[in-house]
């Protein structure tokens, strides 16, 4: 399992992804925030801080899962890109897309 | 299903060549650059370099011909040979497709794009690499990436 979801005290939902975020997982991720969303979640945090890499499918799924939400009238924020990855989103002008902390404490005092 | 990674040593320069053949499966992906990349030498590439730069590019390349080359076709390979120099590493990723043009490919950072599911892969690796070119086809991509 390469995420890890879990609610914080507020009821926030916050995914962990470990090591990457790719062709070959990304579905895994969509499934697990389509079902906190469908279970009435609204709020999420996706913490990157234990990512390595994350290819131009796992940029995707973003995109898609933060429209998705949106339209639920809910909120997605990401945190804990490192350097390469912050990179990443500022040349695919992502970072106009998304809310970005730097830490997933930060994007949770967010909401 | 088991990736069988080829190795062998080059002659005229004391480099190293890397074959990998694999199924056009998405699964096998994230397995097939894992393969790759802890296989490397510790140089040319820096670790920072290898770890992020190279892996990412694989991916891209490596999923692209998957699903836009051979539409996902399990009996189709896609082939991967990777040549280690002294200053530099190739990438030659190529597909059983009809080829595509890349000047064709929208801008993914066009404010009309952004919002797009798809459509960041070769801008991406334009940025990962520092060289990048395909055949008259279409069908294979070449990556360069310098010492450092």
């Amino acid at each position: 399992m390469s995420f890890n979801l879990h609610k914080d005290k507020r009821g926030i939902t916050v995914v962990a992804v470990d090591g990457q975020l790719i062709v070959g997982n990304r579905q895994e991720l969509k499934q697990a925030v389509l079902d906190a969303l469908e279970g009435g979640a609204r709020k999420f945090v996706i913490d990157f801080t234990r990512t390595g890499y994350i290819d131009s499918s796992g940029l995707g799924v973003l995109v898609s899962l933060s429209k998705k939400i949106r339209e639920q009238g809910g909120e997605l924020r990401l945190a804990g890109l490192n350097e390469d990855l912050q990179t990443l989103f500022e040349l695919t002008k992502l970072d106009t897309l998304f809310a970005i902390a730097k830490t997933p404490e930060e994007a949770l005092g967010a909401f | 299903m088991t990736l069988r990674l080829a190795l062998q040593r080059l002659a005229r320069d004391s480099g190293l060549e890397l074959l990998l053949d694999v199924p056009s499966d998405l699964e096998l992906v994230g397995p097939a650059v894992e393969l790759i990349v802890e296989s490397f030498p510790p140089r040319p590439l820096s670790p920072h370099r290898l770890s992020f730069n190279l892996r990412t590019a694989l991916a891209e390349a490596l999923s692209n011909a998957i699903a836009y080359g051979n539409r996902h076709d399990r009996s189709k390979l896609v082939h991967v040979r990777v040549v280690v120099a002294v200053d530099h590493i190739q990438v030659h990723v190529s597909d059983h497709g009809e080829g595509f043009d890349p000047s064709t490919v929208p801008d993914p950072t066009l404010p009309e794009n952004r919002e797009r599911e798809d459509g960041r892969g070769l801008f991406v690796l334009r940025h990962l690499v520092d060289d990048v070119c395909f055949n008259e086809k279409g069908n294979a991509i070449c990556l360069t990436l310098r010492a450092g």
